[in-house]
């Protein structure tokens, strides 16, 4: 077997050297009678050849975003990612080393994880960030759970435009942690009465922006009107592209900025692993989750980086952590922060604005198809159209002429009819001028 | 021979250790390493909400932004550098037939939630994965979506919570034992358990009747971790997995430690209910740093039904994916409608909701896969032999040198000392962690578990060869025989040839310096 060193004779020499006869020995404290005496009802050891022939063969099956006119978001992003960052991701010292617990011979990832914590927050125009959740999804969880403990109060108010799986996220976690929330009523028009759901028993109120539907949200009056209930304003995001040409949150008022960062560097790769971003205010930074590095000095005066403020973390306070999370995103972080040192502020602005000039001439193109209305007036890359008929049949007969189209709101929302018609549709630079052609056409067919 | 800033060198490099400063210090906000073109006119439509100011953002172009990571990466340690023997971590190599396949566009370029008609292979994926890891748990259902162990954990209790709220009862105990991982408390206090620590008896394994005293009608569960943390197989596992279920409660196995015993025993045949599995530590799918992760959940039957969405259902051929629970679906999936009444595979009838978007952590599961059709049956299990032989290979190497907490006895794929045989050299096992990165070689964990003192648990993983192992125990030897005889120097000055001396970390948390600012360079020019 190629990845195990140990020869036979290795083995004699070193079960003589312990002292016991042979390796059953060794496992004398797992009860004989539940020991497995033959191998489990499993294909034996295959060599790389035919490995890589079964999966492929499994891969075949699938088809791939960058092989069709492609135009699926909702939360996920297909993005051109330079070379240089899937090269450098897989350098060993990287790839294969763990959470920089001896900093003095992690400084790399150390040194990564500190940079990527800065260009988070001025991204999100926050004052700090940490070195990363498991995901959009989860960091939107942990965000809630941190106003609980900034407020010391347990219930929680959802924006209705919230991505649903975050919603459904937030909820599982929210219930069987017996807090309370409030969830308003999906609102794809973009309109939502957010302010009249805030009172004085809130800890922090959800929003997304741009939101599960495409539409931007100034958040500034309901930063305002949470903050004199005292309460924290969350803000969320899925496309962290749009952080380039939309207002930051930061700049609204919002006290905790999560979102998905998988759009800059990461492989779309069905959904994980990806990576999740967190930012906040300085003052609350001891109430954030995750870990955190940080600047100081070696013994010869050199700057250096650590792991730091551990005491908020689950292998120092136990059950009294911050949150029970360990693992971060290493690689995923890694991804993002090459990524987006290649584009810089003035690379990263340009990306934005192809994203957005897409997305406005696709909103034209399908706007014109007979039977279709767009129903946003704001957006950045993704926006929702209604067709005629349901949505979900819509998008399989745009899938069998070659076109993914973009994600059905029936497909997150199955409960509620009055959102079957709808269609989330996102564009990106991948996009060219015959992709959007061959949806409108398609589109029109589909329809006729 | 110093300059006058009393370096080495001129540069503040030393050969091919090469100093690397910050982004924000060699890029620039006008430089770009992507090349893209300016978007013809258009209409904007951000409304009122267009951004102001700029970012700050620093930009390298491409040569800049390879020479800055791979100098970063030059500062790291990986396993594919050197012996990592961080215990409870499963450091093993990781193949690059598994990067390789993860990247393969019909797994790495597909979208979660592009129509399942177009996915059936990242389905089957899904579904292989699932069948392979209920042959090696013997437990009948697979949670595939938390996003590492913890996450699975969390996964984990939450069942246990539907499953006892499912009865119309309600209790507030999780019995967690002292040597157990950080985030086995942190996670049970999360769903609003109370925390109660077992002892752990001389032997270093938990006493059933320790477990029974404090077993009552209002205890959800057990978290046992087993092989435990001290490195040793929990003997009385099922007298525990009985109690606990006589008591009405679930026992929660903490799977950070299966690369011991996948192909050897079965968690299923143990009585436990639920366990996660971290596929970065026992699949070898890559740490990169810290992560990511992914923690698939095994469920026993009694908990399976409460399995959170999505999930797959697997009749023979027939496999199905469910996306959404009890709320009745207007729209079937293409592979046909109904709700699932029996889980075989994955997930079941009740679920408790959704633990993250989308489907899990895909690219890991193709990874783990690749990992798995490598090794097959027999490679899985002479895998944990060798690990477990690697360890004890190391325990008997240096037992009469350095201390073993609970007697020389055979461990599992991990070995623990503690620090009784530093006593009077001055000498702490942080001390000896630092030294062992001058012999080049990455520390053991340190000071964890808990319930021993100065805690050293080494973890070779099956990746090493005999001679890297004789080399390793060489060194460590060396060390040893050096603390014993008074060299306290080499300890207390290491690390002394790593790219950092120790570094202040009082400092760090009591000055947090947690992200670059423009004008932090001057402030410390003036200082």
């Amino acid at each position: 077997m190629r990845y195990l060193p140990l020869t036979e004779a290795d083995r004699k020499a070193m079960l003589a050297k312990i002292g016991v006869a042979d390796i059953d020995a060794l496992f004398a404290d797992v009860p004989k009678d539940k020991r497995l005496d033959a191998l489990v009802d499993l294909p034996k050891a295959q060599g790389e050849l035919e490995v890589e022939r079964a999966l492929a063969k499994m891969a075949a099956r699938n088809t791939a975003a960058g092989s069709v006119p492609f135009f699926v978001g909702a939360g996920a992003y297909k993005h051109h990612v330079p070379a240089t960052v899937d090269h450098l991701i897989q350098r060993s010292e990287f790839l294969t080393s763990y959470t920089p617990y001896q900093p003095e011979i992690a400084q790399g990832t150390l040194q990564y994880l500190y940079e990527f914590q800065s260009q988070v927050a001025m991204l999100t125009g926050m004052e700090v960030a940490n070195a990363s959740m498991y995901d959009g999804s989860t960091a939107a969880a942990e965000a809630v759970l941190m106003a609980h403990r900034v407020t010391k109060r347990r219930r929680a108010v959802l924006a209705g435009n919230l991505n649903p799986h975050y919603r459904e996220t937030i909820e599982t976690l929210s219930r069987l942690s017996e807090h309370e929330l409030v969830v308003l009523p999906p609102a794809p028009a973009g309109r939502e009465k957010l302010a009249e759901a805030i009172d004085e028993t809130v800890s922090c109120v959800v929003v997304q922006t741009p939101d599960f539907y495409g539409h931007l949200h100034d958040l500034t009056e309901i930063a305002e009107k949470a903050h004199a209930a005292g309460a924290l304003l969350v803000a969320v995001f899925t496309e962290a592209v749009s952080l380039g040409l939309v207002q930051p949150p930061g700049a609204m008022g919002a006290d905790i900025v999560v979102g998905e960062g998988q759009s800059i560097g990461n492989a779309l790769s069905f959904g994980g692993p990806y990576v999740g971003l967190f930012a906040t205010r300085g003052k609350l930074v001891r109430q954030m989750p995750g870990r955190l590095a940080g600047e100081t000095v070696d013994k010869e005066g050199r700057r250096g980086f650590v792991l730091t403020l551990s005491t908020r973390e689950q292998h120092i306070r136990r059950e009294k952590a911050t949150s029970n999370i360990c693992t971060n995103s290493g690689l995923c972080v890694l991804a993002f922060t090459i990524h987006l040192s290649l584009l810089g502020e003035a690379g990263l602005r340009r990306l934005a604005r192809i994203n957005h000039a897409n997305a406005v001439a696709l909103a034209r193109a399908l706007g014109k198809v007979k039977g279709v209305k767009v129903l946003n007036e704001t957006f950045f890359n993704e926006f929702t159209i209604r067709v005629p008929g349901d949505a979900a049949d819509v998008i399989e007969k745009l899938s069998q002429k070659g076109v993914l189209g973009g994600v059905p709101v029936s497909r997150l929302e199955p409960g509620r009819p009055e959102l079957a018609d709808l269609i989330v549709v996102a564009s990106t630079e991948v996009n060219t001028d015959a992709d959007r052609a061959a949806y409108a056409t398609a589109l029109t067919e589909v329809l006729a | 021979m110093l300059n006058q800033n009393g370096q080495a060198t001129f540069s503040g490099n030393r050969g091919l250790a090469v100093e690397e400063a910050l982004i924000f210090e060699v890029g620039r906000s006008d430089t770009t390493g992507v090349d893209l073109p300016e978007p013809a006119k258009f209409s904007s439509k951000l409304g009122r909400l267009a951004r102001t100011e700029p970012l700050g953002l620093p930009g390298l172009t491409e040569p800049e932004a390879m020479r800055h990571y791979v100098r970063l990466s030059q500062r790291n340690y990986g396993i594919d550098t050197g012996l990592f023997p961080l215990g409870s971590c499963t450091m093993k190599h990781n193949p690059r037939l598994n990067e390789k396949m993860a990247r393969t566009p019909g797994f790495g370029d597909i979208h979660p939630l592009q129509p399942l008609s177009t996915v059936p292979g990242a389905v089957a994926l899904i579904a292989g994965l699932s069948r392979w890891l209920v042959e090696l748990t013997g437990m009948p259902a697979i949670a595939m979506t938390p996003k590492a162990g913890a996450h699975g954990e969390l996964c984990g209790l939450m069942a246990i919570k539907a499953a006892i709220e499912a009865r119309g009862e309600k209790r507030s105990v999780v019995l967690v034992p002292e040597s157990a991982h950080g985030t086995n408390p942190a996670t049970a206090s999360l769903l609003g358990y109370r925390v109660e620590a077992v002892p752990a008896r001389d032997d270093g394994t938990v006493d059933p009747g320790e477990v029974k005293k404090r077993l009552s009608s209002d205890v959800a569960g057990v978290m046992l971790t087993n092989p435990n943390t001290c490195g040793l197989f929990e003997r009385d596992v099922v007298a525990i997995a009985e109690a606990v279920h006589a008591a009405g409660a679930y026992f929660y196995a903490d799977g950070a430690n299966f690369n011991a015993i996948v192909g050897k025993v079965r968690p299923g045949d143990l009585g436990v209910d639920a366990m996660h599995i971290n596929l970065h530590k026992t699949f070898s799918t890559p740490h990169g740093g810290g992560g990511p992760g992914a923690g698939p959940v095994a469920l026993s039957a009694a908990l399976a039904p409460f399995a959170p969405v999505p999930y797959v259902v697997a009749d023979g051929a027939d496999v199905r994916y469910v996306e959404h629970g009890s709320t009745p679906t207007p729209n079937p999936s293409p592979q046909g409608g109904g709700e699932p009444r029996r889980a075989s595979g994955s997930g079941g009838a009740q679920p408790f909701g959704r633990m993250c978007a989308f489907h899990g952590q895909m690219g890991m599961f193709v990874r783990a896969m690749a990992y798995m059709l490598s090794h097959g049956s027999d490679g899985m299990r002479q895998a944990s032999e060798d690990a477990v032989l690697n360890a004890n290979y190391v325990r008997a190497s240096l037992s009469d040198l350095m201390s073993l907490p609970y007697g020389d006895r055979p461990c599992m794929h991990e070995v623990l000392f503690d620090d009784h045989w530093l006593e009077g050299t001055g000498v702490t096992t942080l001390d000896f962690a630092k030294a062992m990165i001058d012999e080049g070689f990455h520390p053991m964990t340190v000071y964890f578990p808990l319930v021993v003192h100065g805690a050293m648990l080494i973890e070779p993983t099956e990746s090493e060869s005999k001679q890297s192992l004789d080399q390793f125990i060489a060194s460590l030897r060396g060390l040893a025989q050096a603390a014993k005889a008074g060299d306290a120097a080499r300890f207390k000055d290491a690390p002394r040839f790593s790219p950092r001396r120790r570094l202040d970390e009082t400092k760090a948390a009591r000055e947090p310096r947690l992200r670059w600012t423009p004008q932090a360079p001057q402030q410390e020019a003036a200082e």
